[in-house]
């Protein structure tokens, strides 16, 4: 089985938000729009504040909420973990927007556009009315890792097969990758690091791991530098 | 838009979607006393028929919330896990049965019609229940939170119902409303104590207030006008409506502010600071 993730390094994401303009031009979402938000946040108090940028978005969580509040079977989970919102079955209620703690769906009513109220070329080219007035959100671009995978190629590897945000991340701060394949890109980040998930205590297993610090083994990082 | 880790109120859903549990709550506790409190066919039939009026006011406000109305009907596709494809069902049957009982004046189908209400009631409580990004509706015990005040709005509605068309006070609303506003305020105080710490200050400032008022409002000043009322006859009459709205209005606050000023998302959580530049 495949179990598609995405790994964000805490330690090395900049905040550029080139992951969320990636994003926003991938998959032409409104102004108000964030698939992939990035975090600016402050934590501890003066003199010792550091700031910490956190991509987030959907989690496409093994146990989604999102799913099983869904009256209209819209949102499901495909077997390789990615979690989808069919357009035409949505009746856009907002039931997943609520039942989602990671405050990752979105729903506009109406067409807004980046530069006023004309769209710009191309706006107007991708403009789809099935995303207005329904519930829309991360894919983890699963329609890139589809077409990346018929064509043989290795999602979280090849670029072709990879989600925008992450090719596009200037520190390689985001991964993408099989969490089952204990071989993968993202397996070893997860054995070589120490992570978490965010609110795991809510039982949705999302699938967005945030690494944080090098993992320890036998008393030492597994970068060499003692513990 | 920037957004921090600290948790702002949801927007998702309005004072339409609030309408929905607070007029489809009186409904189906109302539904409950029309179905049981001995009545004259007429006054039986409209109290029927008002039941049912407000759970259809109450869907068709959240109705008018959904962004794709034509397809309102792809709601009946979830029944496996979807309480809200759960309780379009039982908005279905309720509305046959209860049509049905008011139509034949049957007290059977008018029993089957309040059972089925205690089941959308139900169904609104696990609704909410079901939401788990926000914490003020996620905890279990807001299920019978929800049912209760239902209940109890119901029983408030039905006393003024029962005065307005001139039927005095009828002993079982009455004692309805006594144990309704009783559990009510019972439900209230163990879904405060769970819920307490889950809460940021902002949503336990915005529930506070609402939740003091079933105490208040809701149940001591209910209470007191019944007893008045019981002690002397006269009094009775007025006592009892009065009762009943009070009741009404405290449980329609609650619930609006449940919905709409306490519904506070848990923001995002960084449970770990990344450790940057250690050598």
């Amino acid at each position: 089985m495949t179990r598609w993730v995405m790994i964000a390094d805490l330690r090395r994401c900049v905040g550029c938000q080139t992951c969320t303009a990636a994003c926003k031009h991938t998959n032409d979402t409104p102004p108000e729009v964030q698939w992939r938000r990035v975090l600016d946040v402050e934590v501890g108090e003066y003199p010792e504040v550091k700031r910490v940028f956190v991509p987030t978005g959907c989690q496409h969580c093994a146990d989604p909420p999102c799913m099983h509040v869904c009256p209209s079977t819209a949102t499901r989970k495909r077997a390789d973990g990615i979690v989808t919102i069919d357009y035409d079955l949505c009746i856009g209620c907002s039931y997943c927007a609520v039942a989602c703690p990671y405050q990752a769906r979105y729903r506009t009513d109406d067409a807004t556009y980046a530069f006023g109220l004309r769209p710009t070329a191309p706006e107007a080219k991708r403009f789809d009315p099935a995303r207005l007035g329904v519930a829309t959100k991360c894919t983890f671009c699963s329609d890139r890792v589809d077409a990346g995978l018929e064509k043989g190629l290795k999602p979280g590897v090849d670029p072709d097969a990879t989600p925008a945000c992450v090719n596009s991340c200037i520190a390689t701060a985001l991964h993408f990758g099989d969490k089952e394949d204990p071989n993968s890109n993202v397996s070893k980040l997860l054995e070589e690091n120490e992570h978490f998930r965010m609110h795991e205590e809510l039982g949705t297993d999302p699938g967005f791991y945030y690494l944080w610090d090098k993992a320890v083994k036998d008393g030492c990082k597994t970068d060499g530098g003692e513990e | 838009m920037s957004y921090g880790p600290k948790p702002w109120i949801q927007l998702n859903w309005d004072v339409r979607a609030a309408l929905n549990f607070i007029l489809g709550g009186t409904g189906g506790g109302f539904l409950l006393f029309a179905a049981f409190v001995p009545a004259p066919p007429e006054l039986g039939r409209a109290a029927l028929l008002l039941g049912l009026a407000l759970v259809g006011a109450g869907l068709a406000s959240v109705w008018l919330e959904i962004g794709r109305k034509l397809r309102a009907v792809h709601v009946f596709f979830n029944p496996f896990t979807s309480w809200m494809t759960r309780e379009s069902f039982v908005a279905v049957l309720l509305f046959a049965s209860g049509l049905a009982a008011a139509w034949f004046a049957s007290a059977q189908l008018a029993a089957l019609t309040a059972l089925v209400a205690l089941g959308f009631v139900y169904c609104q409580g696990r609704i909410l229940r079901a939401s788990k990004g926000i914490p003020a509706w996620r905890e279990p015990t807001i299920t019978w939170l929800i049912f209760w005040t239902a209940i109890a709005e119901g029983a408030g509605l039905y006393l003024v119902f029962a005065a307005l068309c001139g039927a005095g006070v009828p002993p079982l609303a009455a004692a309805g409303l006594v144990l309704a506003v009783v559990a009510r305020g019972v439900a209230w105080s163990v879904y405060r104590r769970r819920v307490e710490a889950d809460l940021i200050p902002q949503a336990r400032a915005a529930l506070e207030p609402a939740g003091r008022q079933l105490y208040q409002l809701g149940a001591i000043v209910p209470l007191a006008l019944l007893l008045a009322g019981g002690a002397v006859e006269q009094f009775a009459v007025v006592a009892a409506p009065l009762a009943g709205i009070a009741a009404l209005a405290a449980g329609w606050r609650f619930k609006f502010v449940l919905m709409v000023r306490a519904s506070f998302n848990q923001g995002f959580a960084l449970p770990r600071i990344p450790v940057r530049g250690r050598k």
